[in-house]
């Protein structure tokens, strides 16, 4: 086996940040090799800044590590630097951990958490020195696996990823180590002993394993007309995976503590997973149901020994809406005791619920370092907010923002989406005007006070209400974006500003994600097996690490298609019918087609849908299919919350917006519940 | 920031092979984790933002090696020195080992202004794969010894400067092949008014001989920092320092 060190570190003195490639992390391992382990290279195909805190990663780094039948090691995607040194001297992708060579691993796993990163995973195959598409592949070549929440359309991928996971992936991955394992110990030759065709076939028998060659596509026309298992064991339908209980996956217990500086850069404890807020938009929600809480105790076990461990001074309390956590206060009230004598660790909520209860906690809690806050309406009306089931009022906002100024915050950050379903420009401006407001706010307290508005192009996701939206395109979202940029620059923003398309020095900052990455990322994210083809162009091209805005050309996206005869418009920004087969209706998140299709059209008639866990069973199929129910500690809605909850909103929602307004929005009259 | 009840220790330690791929920066930021973990007894700075009161000596260039790095800690109270070096050595990554600590005086001035010369151990090669003549770079070295100002352009604070570097070259002596196909050095340089790292030295050997062609420094060792006073040279652990002694009873 090879440890490729002494050929790597000579190129270390040559790129940036040569710390990413070193290993050493407190938390990493060193796994003890033996010839019937099932031994894991576990790569995140970005950087090693943005791979390293993934919590997912971290989990199944530990899970196989405890295993007898199994090991893992880590990689992440080397920078263009050093990859372009690697392939100068014919060296491999690499383990962070004990440097071996990729092809030394039996598994390549990927973890997939957006579509640009897509064209990585060619080239981190090909790197190993693995042939790049699964038809090339030969019986000793290790098998290359995906999971991620990018794998609920693994289609586009199809071609080159032989196995995906589907889900949580705590229990599937001891089950595919035995079954690797198995193989390799009846071995008498090569790596798996037998026809890779046969290795994968038992694969796709593990519930929640999806293996795309086990499938066949027919088309009709440009449609699918069907995706059809190729052997009677074969599931037609892959159900994800889905853990129970997290008290029994109390993962990481020893979350890697990195050298250098890296995002989210923390000790993070997962609160709960699966949200039910309903935001339509968003396929985390959707697709992470039902709701599982961690026991308060075990929350406050893994902050008290995190901290002792790692040496960390702050923690993050992570999940998709933190505040909604039942008995948030009182966990936050023994976090607090707990530091108590040991001081300066500060805890955060990454995920802030709009309201002033939630401010509130977090001035609890983050004593030190108050520098900004982040919010998320993601609409700039009531009326859009109801149609993306965002139920944020104004009255809310309002409240949050006034308690993050009067408790010291200085600075408040504001995302939004635009292009959104039913979307008109009055929707799109009223973001600019909730900014001022905002402002308006802010200076009762300070006279620095200033919002950082982030804009973003939404992209539909599969397994979502708007999985039938055609995507805005890219003049229709660079249309909106300058709508608002004029708006912000022309109107209380330190007067018009030439040369500043930001507003830069104005109280508004305005920053937008670019509309032409929006359109590739919507050509993956909707894509069938046919667009793997251009995501191999893109990468042959040389168009590697395309969520970094200095590495993305449209072009190149667009060449390709062109070459592969593909028409973007048709997946990106056409309209699907309700009949219409979708590339990834073979893989089951739980939510049937039909509770999609009528949220859908609830959003088109402005109609919200209050959270779940407080209210009637809607039946979207999550809790029913999988014979579980949201693991929730109280009953009871959430304290001071009121997004969703279908408790307050309901009733004000039409005073609150014109208080503030001094007009009545449209599509309030719209929502039945509103009157 | 406690008045008289501070405890002020200086930390000697040393950093070998893969952890030398980090900054000066995140040297800093392991120590502080490694004191955490330790829940050692830090005094903290006033403020919005308070960090612990850690003042790290000399910064070692992203890549180098060293036996002797230094930092002054203040604590709230006395620790058992003695444990001291074991405890960290369990919180800090591996290849940075703690190997003394003593208790300093309050008054200490701190290291950056007192350390005023350091040893080096380079070892010089070719790019890559091509072995490096011993002669030729003794050659090259005195050569540039025998100048008395070599002017190089460098990058210092992200600007590029130019600055001599012959005035901070003490002593360098070529020692033989280090195998490898590289070539030791020994190198001492000073750090006032303006101090020259192994890398510049190689500069300037390439630019006083252009005809030895490229060199790389494949291996650079902080050997010694020296703390200069009245015609005496101290080791940091040595100059500063309270007696051992009281040390011991105050914990």
């Amino acid at each position: 086996m090879s440890n490729l060190w002494p050929r790597v570190e000579p190129l270390l003195a040559e790129v940036e940040k040569p710390a990413r490639y070193i290993g050493l992390e407190r938390g990493s391992r060193q796994p003890e090799w033996a010839p019937h382990k099932a031994a894991w290279l576990l790569i995140y195909p970005d950087t090693y800044e943005i791979g390293l805190p993934n919590q997912g990663l971290q989990i199944l780094y530990e899970i196989l590590n405890e295993r007898d039948d199994a090991l893992a090691e880590r990689s992440y995607a080397p920078w263009v630097d050093l990859l372009a040194a690697l392939r100068a001297r014919d060296l491999p992708l690499f383990s962070v951990d004990t440097h071996r060579s990729a092809r030394d691993f039996d598994v390549l796993a990927f973890n997939l958490s957006a579509e640009l990163v897509f064209t990585n995973v060619l080239e981190l195959v090909d790197l190993a020195g693995v042939p790049v598409r699964n038809e090339h592949r030969g019986d000793d070549d290790p098998i290359v696996l995906a999971g991620g929440h990018s794998a609920f359309n693994p289609e586009p991928l199809a071609d080159y990823v032989d196995a995906f996971v589907i889900g949580d992936g705590e229990e599937p991955v001891g089950e595919i180590s035995a079954v690797i394992a198995a193989h390799k110990a009846r071995a008498t030759g090569g790596r798996f002993g037998g026809p890779r065709e046969e290795l994968l076939h038992e694969l796709a028998t593990i519930p929640g394993v999806y293996v795309p060659a086990m499938y066949e596509v027919s088309y009709e026309g440009r449609d699918i007309a069907a995706v059809t298992p190729r052997y009677p064991d074969v599931p037609p339908r892959v159900a994800k995976r889905t853990v129970a209980d997290l008290d029994d996956w109390p993962y990481p217990k020893q979350q890697l503590v990195p050298l250098i500086e890296v995002v989210h850069d923390r000790l993070n404890v997962e609160v709960f997973r699966g949200c039910t807020r309903g935001c339509r938009f968003c396929q985390a929600g959707m697709i992470t149901r039902p709701v599982r809480e961690r026991s308060a105790e075990m929350v406050r076990t893994m902050v008290r020994d995190g901290v002792a461990r790692s040496g960390y001074d702050e923690v993050a309390l992570t999940s998709l809406s933190t505040a909604d956590m039942s008995g948030i206060g009182e966990i936050i009230g023994g976090l607090v005791n707990d530091q108590c004598g040991t001081g300066q660790v500060s805890v955060s909520m990454p995920s802030m619920r709009v309201d002033a209860f939630t401010v509130g906690i977090a001035s609890e809690i983050q004593k030190v370092r108050r520098t900004g806050l982040t919010f998320a309406p993601e609409a700039g009306s009531w009326r859009l907010r109801q149609v993306i089931n965002k139920l944020v009022l104004e009255d809310d906002l309002y409240a949050a923002v006034d308690a993050a100024y009067g408790n010291g915050w200085r600075r408040v950050k504001l995302y939004f989406l635009t292009g959104l379903p039913t979307e008109m420009d009055a929707d799109t401006l009223g973001i600019a005007e909730l900014a001022r407001n905002v402002i308006e706010v802010g200076r009762r307290y300070t006279k620095q006070a200033s919002v950082t508005v982030s804009v973003g192009g939404f992209v539909p996701k599969a397994h979502t209400p708007f999985q039938w939206f055609g995507q805005n395109g890219v003049d229709e979202l660079e249309r909106k974006i300058a709508l608002l940029r004029d708006d912000v620059r022309s109107s209380g923003n330190g007067g018009p500003r030439r040369g500043s398309a930001k507003g830069n020095g104005g109280p508004v900052q305005l920053k937008w994600h670019d509309p032409e990455a929006s359109f590739a990322e919507g050509l993956c994210s909707r894509g069938d097996r046919r667009v793997g083809r251009v995501i191999e162009r893109v990468w042959r091209a040389g168009g590697t690490f395309q969520e970094w805005s200095e590495r993305f050309q449209l072009d190149r996206w667009l060449d390709a298609c062109a070459a592969e005869g593909i028409d973007p418009e048709w997946y990106v920004t056409r309209h699907r019918a309700r009949d219409e087969i979708l590339p990834w209706d073979h893989i089951d998140a739980g939510l049937h087609k039909d509770f999609l299709w009528d949220d859908w059209q609830a959003a088109l008639a402005e109609h919200g849908l209050p959270d779940c866990r407080w209210t009637p069973c809607y039946d979207c199929g999550v809790c029913t299919d999988l014979a579980l129910e949201h693991v929730v500690a109280s009953p009871l809605a959430p304290a001071g919350g009121s997004q969703g909850t279908g408790q307050e909103w309901s009733a004000d929602a039409g005073d609150a917006a014109v208080r503030f307004l001094g007009r009545k929005p449209a599509g309030v009259s719209a929502s039945g519940d509103a009157q | 920031m406690r008045g008289g009840a501070a405890f002020p220790v200086r930390l000697q330690f040393a950093k070998y092979g893969k952890i030398r791929w980090i900054s000066h920066r995140d040297t800093a930021r392991a120590f502080e984790r490694a004191f955490r973990i330790e829940a050692l007894p830090l005094t903290f700075t006033e403020g919005f933002s308070p960090r612990p009161k850690v003042s790290f000596g000399l910064a070692l260039s992203t890549g180098y090696e060293s036996d002797e790095e230094f930092l002054d800690v203040s604590f709230r109270e006395p620790v058992e020195l003695d444990e001291l070096p074991a405890r960290l050595n369990v919180a800090l990554p591996s290849g940075i080992e703690v190997t003394g600590a003593v208790e300093l005086d309050e008054r200490a001035p701190a290291l950056q202004e007192v350390v005023t010369a350091l040893s080096w151990t380079v070892d010089v090669g070719r790019d890559h794969e091509v072995a490096l003549d011993a002669e030729e770079l003794r050659s090259g070295v005195a050569a540039l010894l025998a100048r008395d100002e070599v002017t190089v352009t460098r990058s210092r604070k992200g600007r590029l400067v130019d600055d001599d570097v012959r005035a901070a070259i003490r002593s360098c002596t070529v020692v033989g092949p280090a195998g490898d196909g590289t070539v030791r050095c020994e190198l001492e340089t000073s750090t006032q008014p303006r101090g020259a790292k192994p890398h510049d030295v190689l500069a300037a050997v390439m630019q006083v001989t252009p005809a030895i062609g490229p060199l790389t420094e494949r291996r650079v060792v902080r050997t010694h920092q020296w703390i200069e006073r009245d015609g005496a040279r101290l080791r940091p652990l040595d100059a500063d320092t309270r007696p051992r002694a009281v040390a011991a009873r105050a914990s």
